[in-house]
């Protein structure tokens, strides 16, 4: 069996999450990976460890990864696969489940678990419960949740890159403009440490109290949705079951009640650590250590401690 | 313009979901539902731009089981003009509605589909993708703006490192992400109004879609539930743990 991964990249770099399905790809078989766009990536693709083949689409309408033109691309591509598997995040959700559509299958979204060819475990209700469910399509489309499956190598393969030519798109999307977060931190979803707050930070200026944390330990910001929704840092922040799901070794949470929406997105961190006002906040069930107490008195005396 | 919002009755957003004794599934049996969280922000955009002039027409439609109109009411509640019930199984698969969805834009000819961009229970995100496809439009998804002008709509889409901006011919799909607009609560006289608005009710079958799933529940199991730790007195204690117990810094 081959499975072709839709290999997602942003300024140049692929996307950690990637390599993670390729991971998950590799446990079904052999895995050809298609990169849109950037000529670079597509060589840096073929470094990956475990990729038997690089595809790549030149053509300029693949260069922002809009969905009209790569589904019908990968729906052209499709007959030589048995799965087609792209990372869970924006550009794989976006892309997907229009490929599948046209290919009239039924995608399996955000799967956590290979069981065997058929049979896949995605979570559902915010993680609440696990479903594992078989899929009777021939072909299958699956996103693959990056948390759940550690990252292929970059380096060690030399797979051979081979262009492939446009497919048909109707002519419906154009790309505008693209603004994205300047950051000199850690991507969220692959960090090995994140600092997150929530409506405990009060505001926009006082969120900052975390950044001097986050640069000591090397850390990615994260927020819950109270947070992004009052303002304090933009979207691309939320963590939970609407926004990024992260599983760093050490997951700091201030002033974030923990619903269960939020919870969804950062269970899975091998140590939690939640500091609170409120010593009913259910954060504390989840967390490993927990300080009932002030976050701005916390906050400093906690980079300090560092130092 | 008429835009056609798809709305689904789910699990009330409040309620902790309970997986049924037999893994069979999650109980919904005697729970609140509610309408899909990111459905009524559709509604409450569809609404907005008809207020604005931009659309003449907001029509509702749902796939489901008979109590799926107590939605639709809500909707049309918020002020959607009218609505229509496609029965069918208890929640049917993206694949399937996409399907039904595309039936019912061949009748109503709308110039935009607003969805959620997933429902909380089977958390697909894949609905508008699909519709989308099938209809060789353009989509817009996890849209945090939407601007329609000169034929065509403009969507701030919510993605991985920021936003991104599209433009999208009419007709289009979009699907709503958490910050495009604050839905507002129907009052009371609107919630009367609503019960006399139009309700139409068909079939799948009728429609000529095939409902059968693709996909096949084996099992539906609680996760591994996380222990609560300890509550440590001091930042010292604290940075103490991390560094000898836990072995994270």
């Amino acid at each position: 069996m081959t499975a072709l991964v839709l290999l997602d990249h942003e300024e140049g770099r692929i996307r950690k999450s990637a390599l993670s399905a390729v991971t998950a790809a590799a446990q079904l078989g052999d895995v050809h990976v298609l990169v849109a766009g950037d000529a670079a990536v597509a060589q840096a693709a073929a470094a990956i460890s475990g990729v038997s083949k690089v595809l790549h689409a030149a053509d300029a309408q693949y260069a922002h990864e809009l969905a009209e033109p790569l589904a019908a691309l990968i729906v052209s591509l499709a007959g030589g696969y048995d799965q087609i598997i792209a990372a869970a995040g924006a550009v794989g959700k976006n892309v997907l489940p229009r490929a599948a559509a046209l290919l009239d299958v039924q995608p399996i979204p955000e799967v956590v678990r290979i069981v065997d060819a058929e049979t896949f475990v995605r979570p559902i209700y915010a993680g609440n419960a696990l479903a594992t469910v078989r899929s009777s399509d021939a072909k299958k489309v699956l996103t693959v949740r990056g948390s759940a499956f550690d990252a292929a190598p970059a380096e060690g393969g030399s797979a051979p890159v081979e262009a492939v030519a446009p497919a048909t798109t109707p002519n419906v999307s154009e790309f505008v403009a693209v603004h994205l977060s300047e950051s000199e931190r850690p991507e969220l979803e692959s960090a090995r440490v994140v600092v997150s707050g929530g409506r405990g930070l009060q505001s926009e200026e006082k969120f900052h109290i975390l950044e001097p944390l986050a640069d000591k330990l090397g850390a990615a910001i994260g927020a819950s949705r109270a947070a992004v929704d009052s303002g304090f840092v933009p979207n691309e922040f939320q963590v939970g079951q609407t926004g990024k799901i992260v599983a760093p070794e050490l997951y700091l949470a201030f002033g974030i009640s923990g619903a269960i929406q939020h919870l969804a997105g950062m269970k899975d961190s091998r140590v939690i650590v939640a500091v609170n006002k409120d010593p009913e906040a259910p954060i504390f069930q989840v967390a490993d250590y927990g300080i009932e107490g002030d976050l701005f008195e916390v906050v400093p005396a906690l980079t300090a401690a560092l130092s | 313009m008429k835009i056609v919002v798809p709305v689904k009755r789910v699990v009330d957003y409040n309620i902790k979901p309970r997986v049924k004794a037999d893994g069979s599934g999650v109980e919904t049996a005697g729970v609140k539902m509610s309408m899909n969280p990111f459905d009524e922000i559709a509604v409450e955009e569809a609404v907005r731009l008809k207020e604005k002039g931009v659309a003449t027409e907001v029509v509702v439609v749902s796939i489901g089981v008979q109590q799926a109109q107590d939605t639709l009411r809500t909707a049309m509640a918020m002020g959607a003009d009218r609505a229509i019930l496609v029965l069918s199984e208890e929640s049917p698969e993206p694949l399937a509605v996409a399907k039904v969805l595309k039936a019912i834009s061949e009748k109503e000819q709308p110039g935009l589909f607003i969805l959620g961009k997933q429902a909380i229970d089977d958390d697909m995100n894949a609905t508008g993708q699909m519709l989308a496809g099938l209809l060789g439009w353009g989509q817009g998804t996890f849209a945090g703006k939407v601007e329609v002008t000169d034929g065509r709509v403009l969507v701030t889409r919510e993605i991985d490192g920021g936003t991104e901006d599209v433009s999208l011919a009419l007709p289009a799909v979009v699907t709503a992400d958490l910050r495009l607009n604050e839905p507002r609560y129907a009052s009371l006289p609107n919630i009367m109004k609503a019960r006399k608005k139009p309700l139409e009710t068909l079939k799948a079958e009728d429609l000529g879609v095939d409902m059968a799933r693709r996909l096949t529940v084996v099992s539906v199991a609680e996760p591994e539930q996380r222990k609560a730790g300890v509550k440590v007195g001091s930042v010292g204690e604290l940075v103490e743990k991390l560094r000898n117990e836990a072995k994270v810094i």
